[in-house]
């Protein structure tokens, strides 16, 4: 065994798990301490790949199945600051709708483990495991609220479809080890023969199981409801977190190994760009539900992201990197403002409840604003450079068609934006919502507002800490 | 260059909008919000003539330049001016003071709201007219729509939903292909720095489509027909000072971009697309100007009326001759003068009646006799009288377009016949007549800040009507390199 100190962050991770398990178990009406114990695991667990693996170059450990470089490191601190975020801005709403238990912060921990176990596999049977680690939890992440019968049918809904995506995922593995005999990424790499159709298939099969996972056209069907239905925190998580992951996986499983057969999946991926972006633009219009209209942008974003890993270059990966890191930040805050939007202890989250939110609590909208916009890609917020980094690299490539779709459904998704804003903004007030937020809540919102705003002042430093992912 | 006065132009309303968001607004300090709008404009006002000052009239170089790098290797933040933006940046810190001061009468909730927005405004508009970097540029042209939209959404009329989701996505429709030919214009060529691509030109093969793409901004924005539809209804909605920033500065985006962009990178396609503009400005001219004459809305006749101006403007840009591209410009910064002040018009009568109808008015001459006066003065330079600035632009497209080609000058010349017409007939409608509306006599005349608003802007409409001088002087050397390196480069075929 050699090198264990590399896998220590996940090492840490599941022993914590296990502790606060027991502790649970044990110790009576413990939730408060279990929440803040593994907000403290998260953090520490972000410092410690910080410091051991960030600096590294390539190292792959037993038997070259699990991979630590650049990009899994970045990921992972992304990944484990996003659940500390996500985790933080929960309890208040948790305690709300009377879920705060011990299970919330374990489940959330034993996803991140196996995202994180995702994105450092350079294996088809490693990443599966994680993959599986990961939606497992989020199942029940999902049914959280069991008392709340569409809360119980999102994690219905949403096991159902993904094992079956899961199995699909199988299916291809099993494919793709019987025309290369290894599951080890860098062993079919070398075994590749682009004669052998068939193992397209196994390609086909693996990506629409990752496609499946980040939602994107036209394996999206359970986004919207599951979305919907999980509590407005969870929502936040599924938004954001599992996204890193598989769009990692996404890189890994098509750079490393698969890299020679650019020509066949190239066209899967453009294909599942476009149809994202343009049918999340145009289905988002007509929502009322905030959360479905979040998880119809969410399609939409997902599409953009794609677009940049269809380039097939190394610029395509950090342009794509670059968009999710700023989308999570905007997520955020949109989320941030859903979370305030309460009163009484009562959640709102249709669209006509924002209406007037402008008159009543001014700076909540503005951020709320500031954030719409750069969803929306409008100059100069951070939203706008995420998108161009996207058609930067996309246009290298000569790919005209996707950038001019592409840009053309930011048009239409400007429209339902620029709906909610007109709605804050234009309409007429309601009551009052309550004031009193939690401490990180606050700080969330204005954090990212204030990064999204800002972002034109320092756009080279996102670049310069993406720009050391080489994959190719 | 020590003291970096451009980024101080852009950054000083900013930084003004800053301070207003910290103040607590509430009814008791109305007052002094506004005037520290009013301040910080007028500042900035004043630096920009000192800017005009300083400037250099000799030479078609950029002067002011400042370039610090922004995305390594990528962007750098560049800005400069010649001849040709300076005395748009002028008009753009002349009108927004007038605009701040106008806002007494018709904006009554949210004011240190929209005067942040109108400040904001200023920041971009300023911005656009000296980025030399067509990434800048492009940031500064789009995150304009952005307190537009609100100007318009939140202050405007009855149709303000309609009109402002109008405005912001015809325009982002627009703009997003110029998005691809400037992400397109650096693969090819490896920069987006516009000095350096006035040297080294952009292959043939290319310009074509890159022209196309950044025409689509443009004709939206200017607006040519036939996607000038945006305008009526955004004019017509906004609050009087979101119409007056609308026409008298937004519009000169577009015709300033066809004169930077795509003249001085796309000479061949400009060459080849010229009778497109032509065809395009005269159904403008003519057809809108017909439009104009039917109009019982006040404000829609005036937007339609600068739908045609514009059409004219498009003309003379595109004879591509001294004369043409000079009067396009004097034609630019005397519309945004009286079309702001005619909108001020409106806005003035609008605040007593609440009407915009032309039937509403008549016979008010005796009952307000300084505004009648005023008015006059802005509609006549609006159909182009000689002494008034209005004459000096159309004169010289005209001038320009019969060199070129004797039909476009003379269907062009039309309109300006079909442009008095509608102007001398909306005066005569709301000015003279019978008294019938007996409301009207209750009508007070111009107060005192009208006054100084609507004399500051006929100073500047008179004074250039007699003596254009210091406009042709210093857009001159701008206008004869960047047509001298027009023809090098139609010649030699780059």
């Amino acid at each position: 065994m050699q090198n264990l100190e590399l896998v220590f962050p996940e090492i840490f991770i599941s022993l914590g798990i296990m502790f606060l398990l027991i502790l649970g178990v044990f110790k009576k009406n413990s939730s408060k301490l279990i929440h803040n114990i593994s907000l403290v695991f998260l953090l520490i667990t972000a410092v410690i790949t910080f410091n051991e693996t960030l600096s590294l170059n390539k190292i792959k450990l037993f038997n070259n199945s699990i991979i630590i470089d650049y990009l899994s490191s970045f990921m992972k601190i992304v990944t484990l600051v996003a659940a500390f975020l996500v985790l933080t801005i929960s309890s208040n709403y948790l305690k709300s709708l009377k879920i705060f238990k011990i299970e919330y912060p374990i489940l959330i921990l034993s996803s991140v483990l196996g995202m994180m176990i995702m994105i450092s596999s350079n294996d088809l049977i490693v990443f599966y495991m994680g993959l599986e680690l990961q939606s497992l939890s989020l199942y029940v992440l999902a049914t959280f609220n069991r008392d709340q019968i569409k809360s119980s049918e999102a994690g219905l809904k949403y096991f159902v479809l993904s094992a079956l995506s899961s199995g699909l995922l199988l299916y291809g593995c099993s494919l793709i080890y019987g025309f290369t005999g290894s599951t080890n990424f860098d062993v079919i790499s070398n075994q590749l023969s682009s004669n052998e159709y068939a193992l397209t298939f196994g390609i086909v099969f693996i990506l629409v199981g990752l496609a499946f996972k980040i939602s994107a056209v036209p394996f999206h069907m359970w986004a919207p409801d599951v979305y919907e239905g999980s509590p407005t925190s969870v929502t936040l998580f599924f938004t954001m977190v599992p996204k890193i992951a598989a769009l990692t996986v996404f890189i890994r499983f098509l750079y490393v190994p698969f890299l020679n057969l650019i020509d066949q999946w190239q066209m899967i991926l453009i294909f599942l760009s476009i149809a994202s972006m343009l049918f999340g633009a145009v289905a988002a219009i007509g929502q009322k539900n905030l959360k479905r209209l979040v998880a119809y942008s969410s399609i939409g974003h997902v599409g953009y992201a794609l677009a940049g890993l269809a380039t097939g270059s190394n610029e395509g990966i950090q342009s794509s990197i670059i968009y999710i890191t700023i989308y999570i930040i905007m997520n955020l805050g949109l989320f941030s403002c859903l979370l305030m939007m309460r009163r009484n202890d009562v959640y709102y989250e249709e669209i006509e409840d924002l209406s007037g939110l402008s008159k009543n609590h001014p700076l909540l909208s503005l951020s709320l604003l500031i954030i719409l916009f750069s969803l929306a890609g409008i100059p100069p917020l951070a939203g706008f450079f995420a998108k161009f980094y996207i058609f930067k690299s996309v246009l290298e490539q000569s790919m005209f068609f996707l950038a001019i779709v592409g840009l053309l459904s930011t048009v239409v998704a400007a429209f339902y934006y620029l709906r909610l804003i007109k709605i804050m903004y234009f309409d007429k007030e309601h009551e009052k919502f309550d004031t009193d937020h939690g401490i990180w809540l606050k700080f969330s919102l204005i954090a990212s507002t204030i990064l999204i705003l800002l972002y034109f002042v320092f756009p080279s430093q996102l670049i310069d800490i993406v720009s050391k992912i080489n994959i190719i | 260059m020590n003291f970096p006065i451009l980024s101080s132009l852009i950054l000083l309303p900013s930084i003004g909008a800053l301070f207003l968001f910290f103040t607590k607004s509430n009814k008791e300090n109305n007052f002094s919000v506004k005037y520290v709008a009013l301040f910080t404009s007028l500042v900035n006002f004043l630096l920009s003539i000192y800017l005009w000052i300083l400037f250099d009239q000799t030479t078609s170089e950029f002067q002011f330049v400042e370039e610090r790098v922004w995305i390594e290797n990528f962007i750098n933040y560049k800005v400069g001016v010649d001849g040709i933006s300076i005395l748009f940046i002028l008009l753009t810190t002349f009108i927004t003071p007038l605009c701040i001061i106008s806002v007494n009468n018709s904006i009554k909730n949210r004011l240190s709201e929209f005067l942040i927005a109108v400040l904001i405004m200023e920041t971009f508009m300023i911005g656009v007219f000296c980025s030399l970097d067509l990434v800048v540029f492009y940031l500064f042209f789009e995150a304009g729509l952005i307190p537009m939209f609100l100007i318009i959404g939140i202050w405007g009329g009855t149709r303000r939903v309609y009109s402002a989701f109008k405005f912001f996505l015809y325009t982002l429709l627009g703009s997003v292909l110029m998005l691809v030919a400037i992400i397109s214009i650096y693969w090819i060529t490896g920069t987006t720095d516009v000095v350096q691509l006035y040297e080294l030109g952009i292959d043939t093969k290319y310009q074509n489509l890159l022209w196309l793409a950044f025409f689509s901004s443009f004709a939206v924005k200017t607006p040519m027909w036939p996607v000038h539809t945006w305008l009526p209804d955004a004019h017509v909605e906004a609050p009087t000072a979101g119409s007056v920033l609308l026409a008298a500065i937004l519009l000169k985006m577009a015709g300033y971009g066809f004169i930077r962009f795509s003249i001085g990178l796309f000479p061949i396609a400009s060459e080849i697309f010229t009778p497109l503009i032509y065809v395009l400005s005269l159904i403008a001219i003519i057809f809108t100007s017909f439009i104009a004459l039917m109009q019982e809305d006040m404000k829609k006749l005036i937007a339609y009326s600068s739908v045609a101006h514009m059409g004219f403007v498009t003309l003379g840009i595109f004879t591509i001759q001294q004369q043409g591209i000079e009067g396009s410009i004097i034609q630019m910064i005397s519309h945004g003068l009286v079309a702001a002040a005619l909108f001020l018009c409106v806005g003035v009568v609008y605040d007593r009646m609440h009407s915009r109808l032309i039937d509403t008015y008549g016979g008010i001459v005796s009952i307000i006799p300084k505004y009648s006066v005023l008015f006059m003065v802005f509609t006549l330079s609006a159909l182009g009288l000689p002494g008034t600035s209005g004459f000096v632009g159309e004169f010289l497209i005209l001038m320009a377009a019969f060199k070129d080609n004797f039909l476009v000058a003379v269907i062009a010349s039309l309109g300006v016949i079909i442009g008095a017409a509608y102007m001398l007939w909306l005066y005569k409608r709301v000015i003279f007549g019978k008294l019938i509306n007996t409301d009207l006599k209750k009508m007070l005349d111009l107060n005192k800040s009208e006054m100084v608003i609507l004399t500051s802007l006929t100073v500047p409409t008179l004074f250039f009507g007699f003596y254009p001088e210091p406009l042709i002087n210093t857009i001159e050397v701008s206008i004869r390199d960047l047509i001298e390196a027009y023809n090098i480069k139609i010649a030699s075929k780059i």
